[in-house]
C-alpha cells in the first residue's frame, strides 16, 4: 500500500494548505483542516493576550504595594485573564481547534457531517471576541470571569460606570456558548454517522471517545449558561429582581445556575486533553493502550457525574448544610472515574517502549501536573478543610493545575503531536524539550508555591499584601513565596516563546515531515503530512489503531511505515 | 468556494441509502395547531376561574402547569416527529429533562432548606441599624 511511508506523495501533489490560495479561500472554507487552523490560530492569539493579563497579575504581585496597577485595574486585569482564558481559550481549544483538524481524519472520513455549520461555529467564536474587545472599551468588568451577583449587578447607574463592559461581556459568552453547542452538535452527528465501515465504537481511537464525551456536555450544558447570562442581562437593563436581593432576587441562585454550566464546562476543558493523553502514552510508549473500555466509559461516567456535583463552588455562598454534605459526598465520586485513567496511563507505559519525544514530555508532564491537581481537589471538597481553604490561593493552584498544567499542557502536547500531520514539517526536537522543560518547572515554580501561600492564609484577588494589610509576619510569608511565583511565570512565559519561535520556524525552515513520524496506528498517520484536501482518496482500512506491531522505523524518511508482508496481509 | 464540501459529495453518492425522514400531512399538522390553539384558550378561560371559593387556592398553577404540558408533549411528538422517530430521539430529550428536574429539585431543595437563616437576617435588618448592626445582632441572635 502506497500509503504507508511514501512521503514524497505530500511535496508533488496539492494538500490542503496549496489546494486554493487566498484570503477568501481561507475565510469561508468549508474544509474542517482549515478551520481548525483557523481555531488554532485564534485561540493561541487568545492565549497569548490572556497570559499577557496574567504576566501583569503576577508582575504587580513580585512586590508589596500598588507599585504597578491600581486596585481597580487588578480587579479587571484578573477578569479578563480568566475570562479570556475559560470562554476563548480553553473551551474551543482542544475540540474546536484540534479536534476539528483531527476528527474527521481519524473516523477516515472526509469532513465533518455539517461543513457550514462548522464554519458558522468559528465566526460564532470571532463575534464572541469581538464582543470581549467591546467589553474592553466600554468600560471593562471587575467581576471576576464568573459574573457573581451582586458584582455584576452593582453600579453607579445600571448602564454606565466602572462595570460599563458587563453587558457586552455577557453577550459575548453568550455567543460564544452557541460557538461550542455548535461544535459539540457537529461533533456527535460525525461520530454516529460518518464512522468508516468496521470501526465499531470500541474500536475507535480513546480521543474520539473523549470528544464525544465532551460533546455531550457542550451540548446539555450550555444552554443553562445561555439562560443564566440572559436572565443576568434582563436583571442589569431592565431592573428584572432574580438575582439581586434589593429587588426580591436571589443570589445564591445565580451561583446554582451558573455552576451546573461552569462545573461540567471543566469537564469540557478536561476531557478532550484525557483525550489527547491516552493517544500519546500509547502512541509514544509503542505499546497497546490498557483498559481500553475503562478509558472509554470513564469519559462518559465523568461526564454523568459531572453535572451533580455544582455545589461544590459554594459551600462557604450561604448553601443550606444539607446541600453542602451531599455535593460534597458526590464529588468525592467523580474522582473515580478521573484515577481509572491516571492508572490505565501508568499501566501503559509500564513496560513500554517510551520514546522521550516533545510530545510524550508533554503527556508525562500532564501525568505529575494533573495528579497533584486532582489530589488537592479533595482538600477543597472536603467541606471541613474548605472552610479554611476557601477564596485562597489554595484554590487558585488547584485550579491553574487541572486547568492551566493539565488541559492546557495535554493542548501543548497533542499541537506537538499533530504539528508534523497539520504543517507537514517537523519542528526542533531539542528546543521543543527544552520548552517543555521550561514551561513544566516555570508553572510548578509558578503554582505550587500558590499551594503554600493558600494554605498560610493569603486570600485570592487581592492586589496587595504589604505589612500594613496583612501583619509583619504574614507579610514576610506572602512576600517570599509571591516572588518565587512571579519568577516561575517568567520561566514559563519563556517557554512558550522558544515554542512560538521554533514552531513559526519550522514552517518555513523545518524539514518535511513523513507520514508516520512517531509510529501511529490511526487513521490520521496513514494519510500524507499535511493531507489532501478530501484526506483519503479510498477508503481506509481499519484495525486496531493501538496495535504497533505492523510498524517498523523506517531510517530513510525518518518516519515509520508498515512492514511490507503485514500491508498485504491487511487486518 | 462554490463546489460542493466533500461531506456533500459523500451524501449524494450515497442518496439511494439515505433515508428520508418521516412525512407529516399539511392537515395533521393544522390538526395539531388547532389542538394547541383549543388548549390555549383552555388555559386563558381555567385563568377566569377563582378556585378559592372551593378551597383549593393553588388550584390555577396546577390547572394551567397541566395543560402547558400537554400542550409540549403534543410539540414534541408531532412537530418535532418524536412520535414517529427512532426511540434514541426520545431517550434524549426524556435525560435532558432528567437534568432539568435534578438542577429544580436540588436548588429549591437548597432555597427552601437556608429561607429560614434569610429570614431571620431579614427580620434583624427591619428593625433598622446599619449592615454591620446587622452582622452583630445575626450574632447574638445565633448564640445562645
Ligand atoms: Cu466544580
Amino acid at each position: 500500500m502506497s500509503i504507508y511511508g511514501d512521503s514524497t506523495k505530500a511535496s508533488s501533489g496539492t494538500n490542503y494548505l496549496t489546494h486554493t490560495r487566498g484570503f477568501l479561500s481561507w475565510a469561508l472554507t468549508l474544509d474542517h483542516k482549515r478551520i481548525g487552523v483557523m481555531y488554532l490560530v485564534s485561540v493561541l492569539t487568545a492565549f497569548f493576550f490572556a497570559g499577557m493579563a496574567a504576566m501583569a497579575l503576577r508582575l504587580e504581585l513580585i512586590a508589596p504595594g500598588e507599585w504597578f496597577l491600581s486596585q481597580d485595574n487588578y480587579n479587571q486585569m484578573f477578569t479578563v485573564h480568566g475570562a479570556l482564558m475559560v470562554f476563548l481559550v480553553l473551551i474551543p481549544a482542544v475540540p474546536a481547534a484540534m479536534g476539528n483538524f483531527v476528527l474527521p481524519i481519524m473516523l477516515g472520513a472526509k469532513d465533518v457531517a455539517f461543513p457550514r455549520l462548522n464554519l458558522f461555529s468559528y465566526w460564532l467564536w470571532v463575534t464572541g471576541a469581538l464582543f470581549f474587545v467591546l467589553a474592553l472599551l466600554t468600560g471593562g468588568l471587575d467581576t471576576g470571569w464568573t459574573f457573581y451577583t451582586p458584582y455584576s449587578i452593582e453600579g453607579d447607574d445600571h448602564m454606565s460606570g466602572a462595570m460599563g463592559g458587563v453587558i457586552p461581556a455577557l453577550t459575548g459568552a453568550f455567543v460564544l456558548g452557541f460557538s461550542s453547542i455548535f461544535t459539540g452538535l457537529n461533533f456527535i452527528v460525525t461520530i454516529h454517522r460518518l464512522r468508516p465501515p468496521g470501526m465499531t465504537w470500541f474500536r475507535m481511537p480513546l480521543f474520539l471517545w473523549a470528544i464525544y464525551a465532551t460533546a455531550i456536555i457542550q451540548v446539555m450544558a450550555t444552554p443553562i449558561l445561555g439562560i443564566t447570562l440572559a436572565l443576568l442581562i434582563v436583571e442589569r437593563a431592565f431592573g428584572i429582581g432574580i438575582f439581586n436581593p434589593a429587588l426580591g432576587g436571589d443570589p445564591v441562585l445565580y451561583q446554582h445556575f451558573f455552576w451546573f454550566y461552569s462545573h461540567p464546562a471543566v469537564y469540557i476543558m478536561i476531557l478532550p486533553g484525557m483525550g489527547i493523553i491516552s493517544e500519546l502514552i500509547s502512541v509514544h510508549s509503542h505499546k497497546h493502550i490498557f483498559g481500553y473500555r475503562f478509558i472509554a466509559f470513564s469519559s462518559v461516567a465523568i461526564a454523568i457525574f459531572g453535572f451533580l456535583v455544582w455545589g461544590h463552588h459554594m459551600f462557604t455562598s450561604g448553601q443550606s448544610p444539607l446541600m453542602n454534605i451531599m455535593f460534597s459526598a458526590i464529588t468525592f465520586s467523580v474522582s473515580i472515574p478521573s484515577a481509572i485513567k491516571v492508572f490505565n496511563w501508568l499501566a501503559t507505559l509500564y513496560k513500554g517502549s517510551i520514546s522521550l519525544n516533545t510530545p510524550m514530555l508533554y503527556a508525562l508532564s500532564f501525568l505529575f501536573i494533573f495528579t497533584i491537581g486532582g489530589l488537592t481537589g479533595l482538600h477543597l471538597g472536603t467541606l471541613a478543610t474548605d472552610i479554611h481553604l476557601h477564596d485562597t490561593y489554595f484554590v487558585v493552584a488547584h485550579f491553574h493545575y487541572v486547568m492551566m498544567g493539565s488541559a492546557m499542557i495535554a493542548m501543548f502536547g497533542g499541537l506537538h503531536h499533530w504539528w508534523p500531520k497539520i504543517t507537514g514539517r517537523m519542528y526542533n526536537e531539542t528546543l521543543g524539550r527544552i520548552a517543555c522543560g521550561l514551561v513544566f518547572f516555570g508553572f510548578n515554580a509558578t503554582f505550587f508555591t500558590q499551594f503554600i501561600l493558600g494554605s498560610k492564609g493569603m486570600p485570592r484577588r487581592y492586589a496587595d499584601y504589604s505589612a500594613e494589610l496583612m501583619g509583619a509576619e504574614n507579610f514576610e510569608i506572602f512576600h517570599f513565596w509571591h516572588f518565587w511565583s512571579t519568577i516561575g511565570s517568567f520561566v514559563m512565559a519563556l517557554g512558550f516563546f522558544l515554542m512560538l519561535g521554533y514552531l513559526v520556524h519550522s514552517m518555513f525552515k523545518g524539514r518535511q515531515a513523513p507520514d508516520n513520524p512517531w509510529g501511529g496506528g490511526s487513521l490520521e498517520w496513514q494519510c500524507s503530512s499535511p493531507p489532501p484536501h478530501d484526506n483519503f482518496s479510498e477508503p481506509p482500512t481499519v484495525g486496531d489503531c493501538y496495535d504497533y506491531s505492523m510498524l517498523e522505523w523506517d531510517e530513510k524518511i525518518q518516519g515509520y511505515h508498515r512492514r511490507e508482508e503485514a500491508a498485504t496481509s491487511g487486518e | 468556494m462554490t463546489d460542493r464540501t466533500p461531506a456533500e459529495t459523500e451524501h449524494a453518492e450515497h442518496a439511494g441509502h439515505h433515508e428520508v425522514g418521516h412525512i407529516v400531512s399539511v392537515k395533521f399538522l393544522f390538526a395539531t395547531c388547532a389542538a394547541l390553539l383549543v388548549l390555549t384558550m383552555l388555559t386563558v378561560a381555567a385563568a377566569q376561574v377563582d378556585f378559592t371559593k372551593y378551597g383549593l387556592p393553588e388550584m390555577n398553577i396546577v390547572v394551567a402547569l397541566a395543560i402547558a404540558v400537554v400542550k409540549a408533549s403534543l410539540v414534541c411528538l408531532f412537530f418535532m416527529h418524536l412520535f414517529w422517530d427512532r426511540p434514541i430521539n426520545a431517550y434524549i430529550i426524556i435525560v435532558a429533562l432528567a437534568f432539568v428536574g435534578i438542577f429544580i429539585a436540588f436548588a429549591m431543595t437548597d432555597t427552601f432548606e437556608y429561607r429560614a437563616d434569610q429570614q431571620q437576617y431579614e427580620r434583624v435588618e427591619l428593625k433598622g441599624g446599619d449592615s454591620k448592626d446587622v452582622q452583630t445582632k445575626l450574632l447574638e441572635l445565633q448564640t445562645p
